[in-house]
Parts: C-alpha cells; sequence; structure tokens
C-alpha cells in the first residue's frame, strides 16, 4: 500500500524526506510540499507516515482488498511511545490497534558517540561493541557443550 | 537613514498621485488573483467539501462559543504564533518573515497617504518602523532561503537552483531588499543608481503582487482556513479519520528479559 500526501496538510518539514529508505519521497517543485514521485517502489515501510508531524501522509491500500472508500490512518505519540493504527472499510467498519513502539522513554536512548571509546583488546572479542550492556542483557546466549544434543561433539 | 521617508523623496520626480494609484493597483490584483486563485484551484470548494463532511460525521455537535474558542485558538496559536511548524528555527524565520512583512506594507501605505511629500514629514518612529520591517523580511527569509528550505536541507540542493515554489520568497526577499537599497542609496544623492534600484524594486514588487495565481502568496488566507477545520475535526471527535489517542501504558512496551533461546 504505496503512500501519498495530503498537500493541504503538509508543511513541507522534510521529515519523510529525510527519513524514506527509498529516497522516493520529495519535495514538489511547484507547491514545496512533500510527494511520493514513484508509488510503484515504495517499500511500504510507513517511516513517512509514521514520521509525518502533521499528520499528512496517508496510505492507499490495494483495490482488491481496500476498494475505494477506506481509509488507514496513523497516529504516533512519542510521549506515550504508541503508535496506533485506524483502518476504515468502505462499509463504516473500523478496526483499531494501539502498539508499544519503545521499551524505553523517547529520547533516552544514547547514540554510539555518548559511549566511551572501547580499548584495543575489544578487537580480539568476538562480541560487538558495548555488548552486552547496550542489549540490557547480562550475557550474550552462547552454546553449552553440555546443552548439545549427544552425538554431536 | 532611519528617519529619512524614501516615498517623501521620491515626490519630487514622481507625483504622490501616481505612487498612491500604483499601491491601489497592487490591492486590488491582491483581491482579484485571491479570488481567481480560490476559483481555478477549486480551493474553496475543496475547503466547504471536507467542512460539510466533517460536520456530517461528526461524533458530538461543536456549539457556538466552542467554535468561538477555536476560531480565538486559531488566531492565536496557528496565526499569531505559527503554532504549525514543528522545527522552532522555521517558526521563528516565518514570525520574522510574516511580522516584518505586515509592518512593512502597513508603515508603506501610510507613509504614501498620508506622509506622501517632504511638506507633511513622516513621525520619525513611522519611518524607522518601515526599516525595521523590511530588515526583518529580510532577515527571516534569507535565513529561510539558504538555511532552513526543505529542498535545501532535506533534497541537498542548491540554494541557488529556482522553481516556481520559489516565486513567492524570491519577489518578496528581492522586493524588500531592492527597496532598502534604493531607500538607502536616495540619500546619499546618487540619482543614477536610486533609479535603478527604484526600478528593480517595482519590478520585484509587480512580480510578488502580481503573480499570486502562481505562487504562494495566497497561503496567507488558507493555511488559517485549513487549521481551524483542522481543530474543528478534533473538537467534533471525526479527527480527520485519525485514531484516537491512546491510553498511556504503565511501562514502555514490554521489558527485555534474558534471552531463552538454547
Amino acid at each position: 500500500m504505496p503512500t501519498f500526501v495530503y498537500m493541504t496538510s503538509c508543511d513541507g518539514c522534510g521529515h519523510c524526506v529525510d527519513i524514506c529508505p527509498s529516497d522516493i519521497m520529495h519535495i514538489d517543485p511547484i507547491h514545496r510540499r512533500a510527494y511520493n514521485i514513484e508509488p510503484n517502489f515504495c517499500w511500504e515501510c510507513y517511516s513517512c507516515v509514521k514520521a509525518c508531524p502533521q499528520n499528512a501522509i496517508d496510505v492507499r491500500g490495494y483495490a482488491d482488498f481496500a476498494p475505494l472508500g477506506h481509509s488507514v490512518r496513523v497516529l504516533r505519540e512519542e510521549e506515550k511511545a504508541t503508535i496506533s493504527w485506524k483502518v476504515k472499510f468502505r462499509d463504516g467498519r473500523e478496526k483499531n490497534f494501539v502498539s508499544p513502539i519503545r521499551t524505553t522513554p523517547w529520547g533516552s536512548i544514547k547514540s554510539p558517540a555518548d559511549y566511551e571509546a572501547p580499548s584495543a583488546d575489544a578487537l580480539n572479542s568476538q562480541e560487538l561493541s558495548h555488548e552486552p550492556e547496550a542489549l540490557n542483557i547480562k550475557a550474550l546466549p552462547a552454546l553449552a557443550p553440555g546443552r548439545l544434543k549427544q552425538g554431536l561433539v | 537613514m532611519f528617519t529619512s521617508n524614501p516615498f517623501a523623496e521620491l515626490s519630487a520626480s514622481v507625483p504622490p498621485s501616481v505612487m498612491q494609484t500604483y499601491v491601489v493597483v497592487m490591492a486590488l490584483l491582491v483581491a482579484s488573483s485571491t479570488l481567481f486563485d480560490i476559483m481555478h484551484k477549486k480551493s474553496a470548494t475543496y475547503f466547504f467539501n471536507n467542512w460539510r463532511n466533517s460536520k456530517n460525521k461528526a461524533k458530538q455537535r461543536v456549539g457556538g462559543v466552542q467554535m468561538v474558542s477555536i476560531a480565538v485558538q486559531t488566531a492565536v496559536v496557528d496565526v499569531m504564533t505559527s503554532g504549525e511548524f514543528c522545527n522552532m528555527r522555521r517558526r521563528i524565520a516565518h514570525l520574522l518573515t510574516m511580522y516584518g512583512f505586515v509592518i512593512y506594507v502597513v508603515t508603506t501605505v501610510i507613509m504614501v497617504f498620508a506622509y506622501p511629500t517632504p511638506a507633511t514629514p513622516a513621525p520619525a518612529n513611522l519611518t524607522a518602523l518601515w526599516y525595521v520591517g523590511a530588515l526583518m523580511v529580510c532577515l527571516g527569509g534569507y535565513w529561510f532561503w539558504f538555511f532552513i528550505r526543505v529542498d535545501v536541507v532535506a533534497e541537498g540542493n542548491s540554494p541557488f537552483r529556482l522553481m516556481r515554489a520559489d516565486l513567492f520568497i524570491v519577489s518578496l526577499v528581492l522586493s524588500v531588499t531592492f527597496g532598502l537599497a534604493w531607500a538607502y542609496v536616495q540619500t546619499t544623492g546618487n540619482v543614477t543608481l536610486a533609479n535603478v534600484f527604484l526600478a528593480l524594486y517595482l519590478l520585484a514588487t509587480t512580480v510578488l503582487f502580481g503573480s499570486i495565481p502562481w505562487s504562494k502568496f495566497s497561503h496567507m488566507f488558507f493555511k488559517p482556513a485549513a487549521a481551524m477545520q483542522k481543530r474543528v475535526a478534533e473538537a467534533n471527535g471525526t479527527r480527520s479519520n485519525l485514531p484516537a489517542p491512546a491510553d498511556t501504558p504503565k511501562i514502555y512496551g514490554s521489558v527485555l528479559r534474558q534471552t531463552r533461546n538454547y
């Protein structure tokens, strides 16, 4: 379901242009509003729909399962760390979904630059930078020879 | 320089009646071009269709008092403080440009109609306001043009790449910049250069007010209407089809636990 922009709601902030992984959200040269330049190449990741602070981006469903008259709208609430979906069918039925999108408050994740530089010994470790603390676990899971199926060792 | 009325100095070569006629023609151009724009783009039809749809699907009635409250909120938050913008730099640049333009236009009209000749000197505060308004437009406009504009910041294009969406902002900042340059050069007594800047000032100003059907000039009329509609949709429960705000969760998502894959 590729995305499209309500030009009257868009304020041309460029969040969708920045976030689109397919680089198909661009700025219209006539009105300086965002638009999807190539819906066929839309990954349907909805990053732009969720990122839009004006709720100006919507989803156009495929005609076979979401015929004319439907709507799929998304509301992201950063302070609650939730994302809500409202799917409206053309016969008037509605389905509402709320999902958590974070396990920590918005803006609380440290950027890689905020961590201390790892020591040179870390090059010899199998773990990636700041593992396992950055994953909020005590240790990475590892195969213990005693727990392997008999006959494999 | 800040105390000189450029229009009074110009009256030595151009009769005040000509200047006043030009201002009236520009005002008529704004009114007629905006009406043409509304009819041509059918923006009024779109707006009223949306309004009707929102009213028909309303889950709760919006009373007269509530409507007045919404109108006041729209005027204060969305119009007077440019509340629509989520980017604070863009909001400040817009406020500078907007209030600068209002001050600049109002003082121009007052100076041209009330103090058109040196025989009727304009108060120093009034002429200073004209310069302050023009400088505010330049500050906000050029800041937006070079550092905030989305096709430069997000798209990575050159700030000098012109397109039709730039018609309004370019003609606005050029009009004000040439106006300031003309006013300054006029005080130095260089008549030839002053005439050149006057011609450029008039050209850019005529383009600004004459290109409304093709530019973003009329956003100052339809944006408040769109903001009002958004607030009414929130109040009557339709919320432009958006989901209702979620209940605040007790915890953020599900707490990560030690993995149990093995």
